[in-house]
């Protein structure tokens, strides 16, 4: 049978399907490593995105590029939630303030504890692997 | 009549540069913050001004590329669009550009980067997507044949409709209940996007390109080695994403997944070097018609941002340049050098009326064309600049502060918001020249249309 291009345009799209749908059911197979309530989590990445942090600051150095990168910010400050509280309540430099209510600040910190326990964005902790791979060197 | 083919397709690129106009102002504001932090700081300054460059240029190539579509299937298939379908179609984006605008202007944010409006927004852009999908369906089945672009045309809506819905399952709270994989697929939906209206916009430049050259035979359309090209770019769009994410801790598999297939993109890269006497050729030839010359100027950024990707693909180095300014280079390279070249080539084609088409392009026009390429360089080389010196500071030891590192990046800053200012006038002026061109010789033929 000769090979058509359809063929090929099809084949492609079946693994593309496949390999999406295998990324979508990753939250089944992964375990919780945080103490970080899911709920808590979930909604304070919609906190994150309400106030669109995302415009200057990174997560993973994903994001925008004006504030530092924030994924370890909650280890950072030593777990002080307060610090962390104060800086989006009064703003720095070029940052505004912004005016968060008790409950948003509270579920924004709670996504904050959830990205800083999910691994290190510094740079500096990943090693070069003998193929060209980066990987993290250790949890942080 | 034929001058009727190509109408709906022109108005979805007068539209296009409307989002364009939009999209110019709010980047060369947004990017003002980045030398004097005070400004429009009440207003929120960038955390609105970065939304509205961002999603209104990228709604220009978004659908200036549809308009693309639809002039080529318009040229090429004996049936006409449905009216009904396109008509609802401009007004579902007209809806959806003003919604967005104000969703920003308010600060009614919500949405992930690159579509932060509220989410209410994308429902019109969804039901604009499906229409075009259905208004592509009715003019291609008039087609026995088809050449590359048609396919690349099909691949590209088909992709962009379905990822764009991917791009809102963090709605669902099992999406976002894993932080990481929320991420993954993030950056999968934004990877694949961008890889999806580039099957739109490459398809328009080949289509455009067997028009230049004059043959009915589809000489691009009908070639082996562009279907390879296709296929390729096409499997780039569907598994490359996850060289975006090399650091964050997703499964390894994912990583080389992403890693393998983007060293594919060396062939590409391979072929323009290959090739280069025969572009050269092209560029010779063809330079005297206006419109190609957006086309040339493509090409060039077409190897010059392959090699960087290339190179920014090999996870050793992308530690040098992930986060930093080197990317955001990378993303205005790609899409002022590249996207929107092809679509100005595409404007111009089908906005100029045969008998200014047929004359040499005017003082003005060529020195404006030459001010963009030339401003575009320096704003491209002041953030690669600017990437490697971030790049370098990420990984230095004695690390300093952030706002130190931002500091010494200044310069560098500088010359990238005078650039861009450049970069915005330029393209204004090519604005206005297109709206001059459509209130004159309206019952004129266009020449691209014969």
């Amino acid at each position: 049978m000769k090979i058509k291009t359809i063929h090929v345009f099809l084949l492609l799209s079946v693994l593309y399907l496949l390999y999406s749908l295998n990324i979508y059911l990753k939250p089944l197979q992964v375990k919780e490593v945080t103490t970080v309530n899911k709920f808590d989590m979930t909604e304070g990445r919609l906190v994150w995105q309400k106030y669109n942090c995302q415009a200057c600051h990174q997560l993973y150095h994903l994001g925008g590029y004006l504030g530092p990168d924030l994924t370890n910010v909650y280890s950072k400050y030593n777990g002080n939630a307060d610090v962390i509280k104060g800086f989006v309540k009064a703003g720095i430099r070029q940052m505004p303030s912004f005016n968060l209510s008790t409950e948003e600040e509270r579920l924004l910190i709670e996504f904050l504890k959830e990205t800083d326990a999910s691994g290190s964005s510094d740079m500096r902790n990943y090693k070069v692997l003998p193929n060209g791979m980066i990987e993290q060197d250790g949890k942080k | 009549m034929e001058r009727n083919k190509t109408i709906v397709g022109r108005k979805f690129l007068s539209l296009a540069l409307v989002s364009l106009f939009v999209g110019l102002i709010g980047g060369v504001l947004a990017s003002i913050t980045y030398i004097k932090p005070d400004f429009l700081h009440d207003f929120q300054g960038l955390s609105k001004l970065r939304p509205i460059h961002v999603s209104f240029v990228m709604f220009w190539i978004i659908i200036a590329a549809n308009g693309g579509v639809y002039i080529g299937m318009s040229l090429l298939s004996k049936n006409k669009p449905l009216k009904l379908i396109s008509n609802l179609q401009i007004i579902l984006w007209i809806i959806a550009l003003l919604g967005i605008g104000y969703s920003y202007l308010i600060g009614d944010f919500g949405g992930r980067e690159y579509w932060e409006f509220n989410p209410i927004w994308a429902l019109p852009i969804l039901i604009a997507l499906v229409l075009q999908l259905v208004n592509f369906i009715h003019l291609a089945k008039s087609l026995e044949k088809w050449p590359v672009y048609v396919w690349m045309w099909m691949s590209g809506t088909v992709f962009f409709l379905l990822i764009f819905i991917e791009n809102y399952l963090w709605l669902f709270p099992y999406f976002r209940a894993h932080f990481i994989t929320d991420m993954t697929i993030q950056w999968k939906v934004n990877g694949s996007l961008v890889g999806s209206f580039n099957q739109l916009v490459y398809a328009t430049a080949f289509f455009m390109m067997d028009r230049i050259n004059g043959t009915k035979e589809f000489k691009i359309g009908s070639s082996k080695l562009a279907f390879s090209m296709w296929l390729l770019g096409l499997g780039n769009m569907m598994f490359n994403w996850s060289h975006h994410i090399y650091t964050l801790p997703t499964e390894s598999y994912i990583r080389y997944i992403g890693y393998i297939v983007s060293m594919t993109e060396w062939i590409i890269f391979l072929r323009i070097v290959y090739l280069w006497k025969n572009s050269l050729n092209d560029f010779k030839k063809n330079y005297h018609y206006f419109p190609y010359r957006f086309i040339m100027a493509s090409d060039i950024w077409v190897f010059i941002n392959v090699g960087f990707a290339c190179l920014m693909s090999i996870p050793a180095l992308n530690i040098f340049t992930h986060g930093t300014h080197f990317t955001v280079a990378h993303s205005m390279g790609t899409t002022i050098g590249i996207n929107t070249m092809i679509l100005l080539a595409c404007v111009f084609m089908f906005f100029t009326p045969k008998k200014i088409q047929d004359a040499k392009p005017s003082k003005s026009l060529s020195i404006v064309f030459w001010v963009i390429q030339l401003s575009l360089l320096s704003l491209f080389l002041s953030l690669k600049i600017s990437g490697v010196i971030k790049g370098f500071w990420q990984l230095d030891a004695n690390q300093s502060t952030f706002y130190e590192m931002m500091q010494g990046l200044r310069p560098f800053f500088i010359v990238f918001v005078i650039s861009g200012t450049v970069l915005m006038l330029g393209f204004f002026y090519l604005i206005g020249t297109i709206y001059r061109y459509s209130r004159i010789n309206k019952n004129q033929p266009y020449e691209s249309e014969n």
